[in-house]
């Protein structure tokens, strides 16, 4: 057996990127970013609300946290279904005392299933970020236009209506997009998405529609993936949290205003045994100076107005 | 691939116990080569599918992890290099050599520091799996050429692309002129390999010791895999009294480069570099001291002894 000739062969293999999103850029070489009032860190809190529907479909992969045992699958959708009841309400009162304020990633079902979720996250003075429909409808290139714009336009939709707000950020379940995607966001009035894992601080998209705001969102420090794909503790979640802030602050001073994202999920950090570490965290990184704490979309916002090229 | 059977073993390689081994002896009594081998990767973002391994867990494009890699080569590889700056080591690069292509800055700034380049595959979502033998022997003439027209070098070492593997690698790589290989895991010190021509070593670069196994398999948090360096570190200097041992450091920068990881491995690196008996040097410099000393055929010499000496037994 051999390969088709074509294997050797890479049609993409030129300067850049192999693909026309963005140009390659590194970010050590960039303009420095000032942040409002001369701020070293944008402080970005991305708090996680999913709805797990019970007959989630497994094909042709799977959110992670989603749904593992056989149907009626009690286990798990009961226990994502906690951050909703209680383990949000748990973060909002955590979030109130300290006086910081979060983009709070919503699946859009959640504001049709539960409006009085919303209402509070509303009244604790944060952002709604659309967060797809539900874990279920994950975003890949096997959808058609149609049927991807669809899932788009009713999350955006849903969300909207109940908030009252703009919601033009967008987080796609599992953070997976297809060829597609960030030509129907930004279709979509979307002005921001916070799937792609690239860097540290937001650059700009092509897209079909106009630019798209790459925000970037930390991967490997998710509370989530901590605790459910390296099997670590929450201190040990707290420690490498703090370890990046510190990194982070460290460059400031050299390379100008640096992002700190800290994605959490209600039904991890929400539990009754971990919201001390959030609480931890959040102190730690208040304690310093220079640190402004604001909503993905005022941080996008004010990276526009200081990079020419957005 | 191939329609032959497959074998319970290759024969790349005869049995030697560590006991009683002939001595290696590095440049300047050094007890220990340490050598860092960052993985400078590109990870395509639509691949074509290879019948064995589909590069992507979820269907292209699986954005993602796409964007992870590529966060190693916006920003990671520059927090690498800046740590392995402080403690003064070089790097010997096992590279994507299609990074020549899109990010000739990155190389630039390799080369610029001295870093050896060895080849890492075309790309790591193309698998030498399914190729056949001219085919392979494509893709390793490509790597010379590329590595050779964007920074002068010739290639000397070769880690398959993706760890990917077929039984006649061994015998077409010393063939077309590489010197070492960093695929076997079968040892601390450079072996001999039983190539069909050429002298071909094969060079300790270590899953233990790699990030990614380290991180995203063993799920080791960042703090311990210093620890882990250290402690590693620690044994083989020690043990280098005896006789010249080697400890590679395999890195990806979009995993060490990230900022929650990076202090605790520069940390771990100086703790290294301040030790009198280290030699810091890289992949092409081992193999060739490794030969200047006699140390490849005394190796050699030692192997046909211990076989001759089973056979009497």
């Amino acid at each position: 057996m051999s390969m088709p000739d074509d294997y050797l062969k890479y049609p993409q293999r030129h300067y850049g990127m192999d693909h026309d999103r963005y140009g390659w850029s590194d970010l050590f070489e960039r303009p420095p970013i000032a942040w409002p009032g001369g701020a070293r860190i944008a402080l970005s809190i991305v708090t996680h609300v999913q709805h797990f529907p019970l007959d989630m479909p497994s094909k042709p992969f799977k959110a992670p946290g989603a749904l593992s045992m056989p149907y009626p699958d009690f286990r798990y959708y009961t226990n994502r279904d906690y951050g909703n009841r209680v383990g949000i309400f748990r973060i909002l009162k955590l979030l109130g005392e300290k006086s910081v304020k979060a983009s709070f990633a919503i699946n859009g079902i959640i504001a049709a299933r539960y409006p009085a979720l919303v209402k509070a996250v509303l009244q604790g003075g944060h952002e709604v970020v659309a967060h797809g429909l539900d874990m279920g409808k994950v975003h890949h290139s096997g959808l058609s236009e149609d049927q991807e714009n669809a899932i788009i336009s009713e999350a955006l939709s849903l969300l909207r209506q109940a908030t009252g707000q703009k919601v033009d950020g967008w987080l796609s379940p599992g953070r997976a997009q297809g060829f597609n995607t960030p030509d129907l966001l930004a279709a979509n009035g979307v002005t921001y998405s916070l799937d792609w894992a690239n860097d540290d601080l937001p650059y700009e998209m092509r897209t079909k529609n106009g630019p798209l705001i790459a925000m970037p969102m930390a991967y490997e420090t998710d509370d989530r993936v901590v605790a459910d794909e390296y099997f670590q503790s929450e201190a040990e979640w707290a420690q490498q949290v703090k370890d990046r802030f510190d990194v982070l602050y460290r460059e400031s001073a050299d390379y100008g205003g640096r992002i700190m994202s800290l994605p959490i999920h209600t039904w991890v950090s929400g539990m009754p045994y971990r919201i001390e570490y959030l609480r931890e965290v959040l102190d730690y990184i208040l304690s310093h100076d220079g640190v402004w704490n604001a909503s993905a979309t005022e941080i996008c916002a004010a990276f526009r107005q200081v990079d020419p090229s957005a | 691939m191939t329609a032959e059977p497959m074998k319970s073993d290759l024969g790349l390689y005869d049995y030697l116990p560590w006991p009683n081994r002939p001595k290696i002896v590095w440049p300047d009594n050094k007890k220990i080569a340490v050598w860092i081998a960052p993985n400078i990767e590109f990870y395509e973002y639509n691949p074509p599918n290879n019948p064995t391994r589909t590069p992507w867990a979820r269907p292209n494009p699986d954005v993602l992890q796409y964007s992870h890699r590529d966060y190693g080569n916006r920003a990671g590889w520059q927090r690498m290099m800046a740590a392995m700056d402080r403690a003064g080591f070089r790097g010997s690069v096992s590279l994507n050599v299609a990074l020549c292509d899109h990010h000739p800055e990155i190389i630039k700034a390799c080369a610029d520091r001295g870093w050896e380049f060895f080849s890492h595959g075309i790309y790591n979502t193309r698998y030498v799996y399914n190729l056949d033998i001219e085919q392979e022997r494509e893709m390793i003439r490509d790597a010379f050429d590329t590595v050779r027209q964007h920074t002068g070098q010739e290639l000397a070492g070769w880690l398959s692309p993706a760890l990917s593997n077929n039984f006649w690698t061994m015998d077409i790589l010393s063939e077309a002129g590489i010197q070492y290989t960093c695929d076997m895991f079968h040892d601390d010190q450079p072996m001999p390999v039983k190539v069909k021509s050429g002298k071909l070593i094969s060079m300790p670069y270590s899953l233990e010791m790699n990030d990614v196994i380290v991180y995203n398999t063993q799920k080791v948090t960042p703090r311990h895999y210093g620890e882990m360096i250290k402690r590693q570190f620690d044994q083989l200097y020690k043990e280098g009294d005896e006789s010249g041992t080697v400890m590679c450091i395999p890195l990806h920068p979009y995993l060490v480069g990230q900022p929650h990881r990076i202090d605790a491995f520069a940390e771990a690196i100086e703790y290294i570099a301040g030790h009198d008996g280290v030699w810091q040097t890289t992949g092409r410099e081992i193999a060739a001291a490794y030969h200047a000393s006699g140390a490849y055929d005394a190796m050699n010499a030692a192997m046909a002894a211990h076989n001759a000496g089973k056979e009497a037994r």
